[in-house]
């Protein structure tokens, strides 16, 4: 098939982008999104332009490293599907894409469709983790049992791979999705619940400190994870939050 | 079972001599680089430092016999981690828990997108909480025989002893791994053992564990003690008066090359399996690091073992990126087939015959014709090596003639009709079964299956899936000593990036818990032992001239590949160089292949450095050129695993030599002249490295040939 691509292309932070067309012909069905690209890309270089800079490493739609709005949707039209899992089954002959990145304040744009998503980073530096040290000498891992169904809520949870869509589908760029993933996986198990408090009021901070919205539970962000975080999560988080912030001494 | 049957005993001995001179070998003429080779002399010394004693002791003495850096003094050292996937993030973390000042490098945008992040299946650990006869000697064992008898067993000891205590660290972390409805972790099996030890965490496992790294360096660097620095490429090792004592370092969002001062250097850069272009690993996943330290004189342990998986997606056209794995654990329910006639199988290729169609006596259900007892659980080397024999016999069953069925059709209506009795349906109609046993599968495999179909638009439980092998983990890598320890004084190489512990084949499930174990348990500790006589060394200067100098040389090798301004890119030569180390260094290997390969990638490398085309500029981002200083190492490791290949004349674990076969075609190792680790050494030359050889001791284990008929 044959296809006209409208992609961002920005040279750096501090020069404006704009919108370049590149037509791409005869795009085989069974091409990744991101293969699609590829090919474009071999092209330009042939040609002796600057390829099309995008994150991906992965391509199996877990380490979170792509991004994308296709057509203005995160990750494309299809759900529960990272860019680099979409193929281009997805379109028809003659389809024009629009592909731009994610739009946040917290995520500058560094280059072409690259942005930089280091917030989420701090984000989690600021409380996203249970402080315990790595020596091994800790309790057996059978010690506490944990009711199957927390470890798996906890699970779901963590299966948030930090990518960003939920941000950037988000009207308010909130990043609260992201955030009450992680805070929901280390409530649910007693490893983590000891700092919940803590955690929670940490992260929060961090995150209004790196720009993000407020939450208006839109719920946009849960519609386009790929990964099917669900407001659940948010939920969860809310309840901690005002938890802490009523108890005494906090 | 006939598995494990006898030692190498003295009929077998002269067995194995009688092949050995029967071999097409003796009737070759000589071989141009094999003689070039021999005016290089063997190497002479390569102590791997070992401890005595029993082998159960070894680690526990050592411990407590190596030096220790107290507290206040570890903060007057600096350490450098390039890495942050399971072996970097988790060695990263520790150490400054412990106290050192760390500075931690990935290329990609954050730590928690290593590659690490893409494992599927699990994490072996012998807890023994299943009761099923599991101990630390058992999975030491099993890892050994696994390897094919090519890795050190010490090492291997104590990667089994230390595998309990990262299931107690991960979960302390709050790693959510599978639980049972009594709240206790829950097993699966893994190929190549009787005993329940993997643990996991759906088909995430390696996220998951990753993500506990993640939040343990994440809680180091919110204290300071790790400095992180994403979007960062290593670019060379520093050495000043024989020891590492930092990098150099390309910004890659700016372009800017960078000097980092340290004490000691560890490199976590993980494998090298893209030097076949097409491969499991991550799109960035690059030999640069260990390719960097090599040339700076660490020596290269088994360049040539690699492990190609026997199921992944094949390759759909010439436009693909990479390959996907379809988890080992498939293989316990999936039947692999072929057509037994040509005829249908060509019928099915153009789409003239469905599969479902073939009747079931002209289905050649070829794994468990040939091996019996293993039937489709075979190791992986055996179960790759016998689709590629079915494919080049021409009975593959795509348009390529590249692939193999994985079928689910016995599975789906064996789990349905159990479904029925218990659920109590009398006389169920087959349809009924049929949509029962759907169920259970796709509880079992429903997150691969939908991953199969979004890759191939086919729906796996209505058509068998289709398989090919391909490259997926490297058990070669930079040779360490028993501290982990490269043959560079400071520099350390830890998880997939080292050679230490699978030998010529890993086990599903270990290369997480060896990352993990190097990271977590090992390395903070011998480290120490290295350290302690450099408290008062002060800060290193990253003025002096040895830092100038390896700066210099990346800016003017980066300027050079941008000068080129040829017309192919970058991919193309990337491309070129995988399908010779596919054809003939990959699933099988020939003495003149392998001679031909080394001739071909040399002459590829020189036109790469004569006519590769890289746009853009220095300082900026620029893919294309991190891309192209990536290939050019590749270029050259290449033809490194070529010798290696060459050299072993044996059949052993990843690594088949045609020669070396029985007449039915089974690997044949030779214990007498080939247990050794090849360790090599640059010489400036990548096909004319210096072989130094670790005689392989086998003390706690007793040598035997792998049988799975
Ligand atoms: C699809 C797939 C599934 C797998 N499933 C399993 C499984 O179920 N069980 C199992 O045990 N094993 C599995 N493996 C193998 C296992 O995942 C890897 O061997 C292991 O994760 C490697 O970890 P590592 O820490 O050594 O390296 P990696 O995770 O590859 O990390 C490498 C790190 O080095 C950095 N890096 C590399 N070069 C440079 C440089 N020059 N400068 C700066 N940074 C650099 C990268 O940024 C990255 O942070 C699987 C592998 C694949 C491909
Ligand atoms: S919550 Fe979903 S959309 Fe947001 S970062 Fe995680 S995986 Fe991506
Ligand atoms: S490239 Fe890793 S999730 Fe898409």
């Amino acid at each position: 098939m044959n296809l006209t691509l409208k992609i961002w292309r920005q040279k750096s932070p501090e020069v404006k982008g704009k919108m370049e067309t590149y037509p791409v012909y005869d795009v085989s069905p069974d091409m990744s999104f991101l293969e699609m690209l590829d090919v474009l890309n071999e092209d330009l270089v042939e040609r002796g332009e600057v390829p099309i800079a995008f994150d991906h490493d992965c391509r199996e739609g877990i380490c979170g490293a792509c991004s994308l709005h296709i057509n203005g949707e995160p990750h494309g039209p299809m759900q529960r599907t990272t860019t680099c899992q979409l193929h281009m089954r997805s379109f028809k002959d003659g389809d024009t894409i629009f592909v731009e990145p994610w739009r946040a304040k917290a995520f500058p744009v560094i280059k072409d469709l690259v942005v930089d998503r280091s917030a989420f980073d701090r984000i989690i530096q600021a409380g996203g983790y249970v402080s315990v040290n790595t020596s091994g000498n800790t309790l057996d891992a059978n010690a506490i049992p944990i009711p199957k169904e927390d470890a798996d809520k906890a699970f779901d949870a963590a299966t948030c791979i930090g990518c960003g869509a939920c941000v950037a589908s988000c009207k308010n760029a909130s990043a609260m999705l992201f955030v009450s993933a992680k805070v929901s996986q280390l409530t649910l198990l007693p490893q983590g619940e000891v700092e919940a408090g803590e955690r929670v009021q940490n992260m929060v901070s961090q995150m209004d400190k790196e720009g993000f919205g407020n939450c208006s539970v839109t719920g946009a962000c849960q519609v386009e994870c790929p990964k099917g975080i669900s407001l659940e999560n948010i939920a969860r988080m809310n309840r901690e939050f005002l938890k802490t912030n009523l108890s005494p001494g906090k | 079972m006939k598995v494990d049957t006898g030692k190498i005993e003295r009929g077998e001995k002269e067995k194995l001599a009688k092949l050995k001179q029967e071999s097409p070998k003796s009737k070759l003429p000589k071989d141009p680089i094999k003689e070039s080779l021999k005016s290089h002399k063997v190497g002479l010394k390569l102590d791997a430092k070992i401890p005595d004693g029993p082998i159960e002791n070894k680690w526990t003495k050592h411990k407590n016999e190596i030096k220790l850096v107290n507290p206040a003094n570890k903060r007057l050292i600096d350490i450098i981690v390039v890495g942050t996937g399971l072996a970097g993030g988790s060695a990263a973390a520790s150490l400054a828990e412990m106290g050192y000042n760390v500075k931690a490098f990935c290329f990609q945008d954050s730590p928690r997108r290593a590659h690490s992040i893409a494992a599927q299946g699990g994490i072996n650990a012998a807890k023994n909480y299943q009761n099923d006869g599991d101990s630390v000697y058992r999975l030491f064992y099993d890892t050994v025989k696994g390897g094919d008898y090519r890795s050190r067993e010490a090492n291997v000891y104590r990667l089994a002893e230390v595998s309990t205590s990262i299931i107690d660290q991960c979960v302390a972390q709050g790693v959510p791994f599978a639980r049972e409805y009594g709240g206790l972790l829950d097993n699966r099996s893994f190929g190549g053992v009787q005993v329940s030890r993997t643990f996991y965490a759906k088909g995430q496992t390696g996220q998951q564990l990753l993500l506990g790294a993640y939040s343990a360096m994440s809680r180091q660097i919110s204290k300071g003690k790790i400095t992180m620095y994403n979007r960062h490429e290593m670019m060379d090792v520093v050495i000043v008066d024989g020891k590492a004592r930092g990098i150099i370092a390309k910004n890659l969002v700016t372009g800017e090359i960078e000097r980092h001062g340290a004490h000691a250097v560890v490199i976590c850069s993980g494998g090298y399996g893209n030097v076949f272009f097409l491969s499991t690993n991550a799109m960035g996943s690059n030999s640069s690091a260990a390719w960097k330290i090599h040339k700076k004189g660490a020596f290269f342990g088994n360049p040539s073992f690699t492990q190609i998986h026997p199921t992944c997606i094949p390759v759909s056209g010439d436009h693909q990126s990479k390959l996907t794995l379809m988890s080992e654990s498939l293989r316990n329910d999936g039947r692999i087939w072929v057509p037994k006639k040509k005829e249908d199988a060509r019928a099915i290729a153009t789409g003239k015959l469905k599969p479902v169609d073939l009747a079931e006596e002209d289905r050649d259900y070829y794994l468990e014709r040939r091996y019996p007892s293993f039937g489709n659980l075979v190791p992986r080397d055996v179960a790759s090596r016998a689709a590629k024999e079915r494919c080049d016999a021409g009975f593959g069953v795509n348009q390529t003639g590249e692939a193999v069925f994985l079928d689910f059709a016995a599975a789906i209506e064996r789990y349905g009709t159990t479904e029925a009795k218990v659920k109590g349906i009398e006389n169920p109609s087959k349809e009924e079964v049929i949509a029962l046993g759907k169920k259970v599968v796709e509880a079992k495999y429903g997150n691969l299956f939908e991953m199969y179909e979004k890759i191939t638009d086919d729906n796996p439980y209505e058509t068998p899936m289709k398989i090919y092998p391909a490259v997926h983990y490297t058990m070669g890598g930079i040779w360490v000593d028993y501290n982990l320890m490269t043959t560079i004084p400071g520099c350390y190489a830890c998880g997939e990036a080292n050679f230490s512990d699978h030998g010529a084949n890993r086990l599903g499930a270990s290369a997480l818990m060896q990352g993990l174990a190097d990271g977590y348990f090992v390395l903070p500790y011998t480290i120490g032992d290295y350290l302690a006589d450099d408290i008062r060394t002060g800060e290193i200067n990253t003025d002096a001239e040895e830092f100038v100098e390896a700066e210099k040389k990346v800016k003017g090798d980066l300027e050079k590949l941008l000068n080129i301004k040829g017309n192919k890119t970058v991919d193309y030569f990337h491309k070129k160089l995988g399908k010779i180390m596919w054809n003939q260094c990959g699933m099988s290997r020939n003495r003149e292949g392998l001679i031909d390969a080394m001739t071909k990638i040399k002459q590829l490398r020189e036109e790469f450095w004569k006519n590769v085309k890289i746009p853009g500029e220095l300082y900026d981002m620029n893919v294309e050129l991190e891309k192209a200083s990536r290939v050019a190492d590749f270029l050259e490791l290449g033809e490194l695993m070529c010798q290696d290949a060459l050299d072993r004349n044996e059949s052993a674990g990843g690594h088949f030599r045609e020669e070396y076969q029985t007449p039915e075609g089974e690997a044949m190792r030779d214990d007498i002249n080939y247990t050794f680790v090849s360790a090599y050494e640059y010489t400036g030359d990548p096909g004319k490295a210096l072989l130094h050889k670790e005689k392989l001791k086998f003390e706690a284990i007793e040598v035997k040939t792998r049988s799975y008929k």
